[in-house]
């Protein structure tokens, strides 16, 4: 998708990250073990339900964890350990080096300052340029955003812009001093279908002109399939499957994965046909089963499936792994043969 | 069914402050009130050069009795409308500058307490809830006392006193908006807390922080009077409680001496207060932009 731009050395590398909240005596782990990595100028993405953990990754990545919770393991940052970092140290990191964008654009610009004004202030929080230096940096990254006529918005307040033009401004901002990473949690979940594209591709072209790296934190399997290069399915905080995304949906391993990939709408289908679900709930953080946390759910899980959590080994190249003791077995979803990798 | 639908693509730009302000009737006549007590502080130097405080005719004129004296004297023989209009200076003036006080001190406290939450927060309130247990009248007065009173130790006690309210206010404020998104999104391009409190957090808390400045000032200007009619005003210069305070012994004879100031003083603190409600309604910019 983006081989050109990319450079084959990670930026991002996180290795056996574990996320846990303390709630009164007890820990309650919510991410276990996590690892992957990113490199310059391709995207990532990150799928999973609503409760995966995927959202509490992200934030980890940047130092953002909420008070009672504790993270272990190991997050590089082009080389740098930056886990446990604090204070200045991390606020240095942040938007020169990884930089988020989140869903909700109406509430994430300030009101009462023109988005000129914002994006300067993002400038000049990390660099010392003159103001007129500010403002033409500014008015650049508004029109490589694609904004129309920058110098006019420039002096316009938020409420004046479309949800798309605001979350455009969101990314000028995060963009501003050029970071290497850009972690952008489900960015357009708040906007409409069209709109959603363009926000989209927007991203991947910058991601192609500046060589950063995108986590794009999703739950939507249709914009992975567009705009992911590689994928990781997370299930209840855990890594259940990882593969090039061309791969993953073609093939899909793992119980987890092909269910949510049969779930997806797809066009063509009769529209009454129902669409279909996964029966029942991802378990709750206390009550984690003993083995496979999605054994419960699964259609093929065994005995041993319900006894010791599954590894996530390679198969196939050494990027496509899958946490599942029976992939093999297993046919796909419409009974044809499953076409394996390698 | 024919008919032509016209939609029309621009928004109206929402009106500036002082036009939403000028479509609230208690708002205009908050601010007409307020334009006179001004106009009279202002003119006061050029109507009455003279020291207010000078015996500079009969005692106890009667209002209309001499044109020179449109408000009467008091029984010291003290023109009323010169008092009165030097006298707005002086409250306006402890007013206002009581206020910055309680501004400072107030939004300081509130805005570390909200932002930065945990111990700083719990000392901070702590702080703000033992100066609430005192009556803040007593509060002010014991400090009066004890500095002796002065114009500068007069606007000090009454700052120190104002400004847990204002300080809550913002607290109150900083939490919702110090979880809010705007901050979030300020935090993960590295903004620092200095610069997300001035530019993102405080602005947006502006609108009830003026709202309820107003109505410090309307009580700092009661507390001042208050102060001065017991005798504790500077006694270098007029005040329109040490007015009330010295027309009492007269009151039943010739009430105009202590009815005057006290008038000026219920115009000021009206006019405070109305505008407060006007400012209330116009800096509602969820209402103003709908």
């Amino acid at each position: 998708m983006s081989a050109e731009t990319r450079t084959g050395a990670p930026v991002l590398e996180v290795d056996d990250l574990r996320i846990s909240f303390r709630e009164r005596a007890a820990e309650r782990a919510a991410v276990h073990g996590l690892g992957f990595s990113v490199e310059a100028g391709e995207t990532l993405a990150i799928v999973g339900e609503s409760g995966c953990g995927k959202s509490l990754t992200a934030f980890a990545l940047l130092g953002l964890l909420p008070g009672n919770a504790r993270a272990s393991g190991r997050v590089r940052l082009e080389g740098r350990d930056i886990l446990g970092l604090e204070g200045e140290a991390m606020r240095r990191l942040r938007g020169t080096r990884i930089a988020m964008i989140f869903q909700e654009p109406m509430t994430a610009l300030n009101p009462v300052l023109t988005i000129g004004a914002q994006i300067v202030e993002a400038i000049r929080e990390h660099e010392a340029v003159s103001a007129a230096d500010a403002r033409t940096r500014t008015l650049s990254l508004l029109a490589r955003v694609r904004i129309p006529d920058p110098e006019r918005r420039f002096g316009e307040y938020p409420h004046r812009l479309s949800g798309g033009m605001r979350q455009r401004v969101v990314i000028a901002m995060a963009l501003a001093c050029a970071p290497a990473v850009l972690v952008a949690d489900e960015p357009t979940t708040a906007l409409d279908v069209t709109v959603q594209a363009e926000i989209l591709d927007l991203i991947d072209d910058l991601r192609r002109e500046t060589g950063m790296a995108v986590v794009l934190i999703t739950h939507d399997l249709g914009l992975v399939a567009e705009h992911a290069d590689r994928v990781l399915v997370m299930y209840a905080g855990r890594a259940v499957e990882a593969g090039s995304a061309a791969a993953l949906f073609a093939a899909p391993r793992h119980p987890y994965t092909r269910a949510l990939v049969a779930a997806r709408p797809r066009p063509g289908s009769a529209l009454r046909q129902r669409l279909v679900e996964i029966p029942g709930q991802v378990p709750p953080p206390g009550a984690m089963p003993p083995g496979c946390a999605f054994a419960p759910r699964c259609p093929a899980a065994e005995a041993p499936c319900r006894e010791t959590p599954p590894p996530l080994p390679s198969v196939g190249t050494a990027a496509e792994r899958v946490a599942c003791l029976r992939w093999k077995d297993l046919r796909a979803p419409d009974q044809s043969p499953v076409r394996l990798g390698a | 069914m024919t008919g032509t639908l016209t939609i029309s693509a621009a928004r109206p730009r929402p009106a500036g402050l002082v036009a939403r302000l000028i479509r609230r009737p208690s708002a205009v006549v908050g601010l007409a009130l307020l334009g006179l007590v001004a106009g009279a502080g202002l003119a006061a130097p050029v109507l009455y050069p003279g020291d207010p405080l000078d015996m500079i005719g009969a005692p106890l004129q009667w209002p209309g009795m001499d044109p020179a004296f449109p408000l009467g004297t008091d029984m010291l023989g003290r023109d009323i409308a010169a008092g009165i209009t030097h006298g707005a200076r002086i409250s306006l003036m402890i007013g206002a500058v009581a206020t910055l006080v309680a501004l400072v001190i107030g939004v300081g406290i509130g805005a570390g307490a909200g932002y930065y939450g945990g111990r700083v927060e719990a000392a901070l309130m702590r702080l703000t809830e033992l100066f609430q247990t005192i009556p803040p009248f007593l509060f002010t007065l014991a400090i009066v006392a004890v500095l002796q009173p002065s114009i500068p130790t007069i606007v000090l006690a009454i700052g120190l006193t104002g400004w847990p309210g204002l300080a809550r206010l913002v607290r109150a404020e900083v939490l919702r908006l110090r979880d809010g998104e705007l901050v979030q999104a300020s935090i993960v391009i590295g903004a620092s807390d200095a610069r997300i409190i001035g530019l993102h957090i405080l602005p947006n808390v502006l609108a009830p922080v003026v709202v309820s400045a107003s109505i410090l000032v309307a009580n700092a200007i009661l507390t001042e009077s208050s102060l001065a009619f017991l005798g504790l005003g500077d006694p270098n210069v007029v005040s329109w409680g040490g007015m009330v305070g010295a027309g009492r012994e007269v009151i039943r004879t010739d009430w105009f001496v202590a009815a005057a100031p006290g008038l000026a003083i219920v115009a000021a603190v009206l006019a405070l207060n109305l505008l407060g409600d006007g400012l209330n309604d116009a800096l509602d910019l969820k209402r103003a932009l709908r």
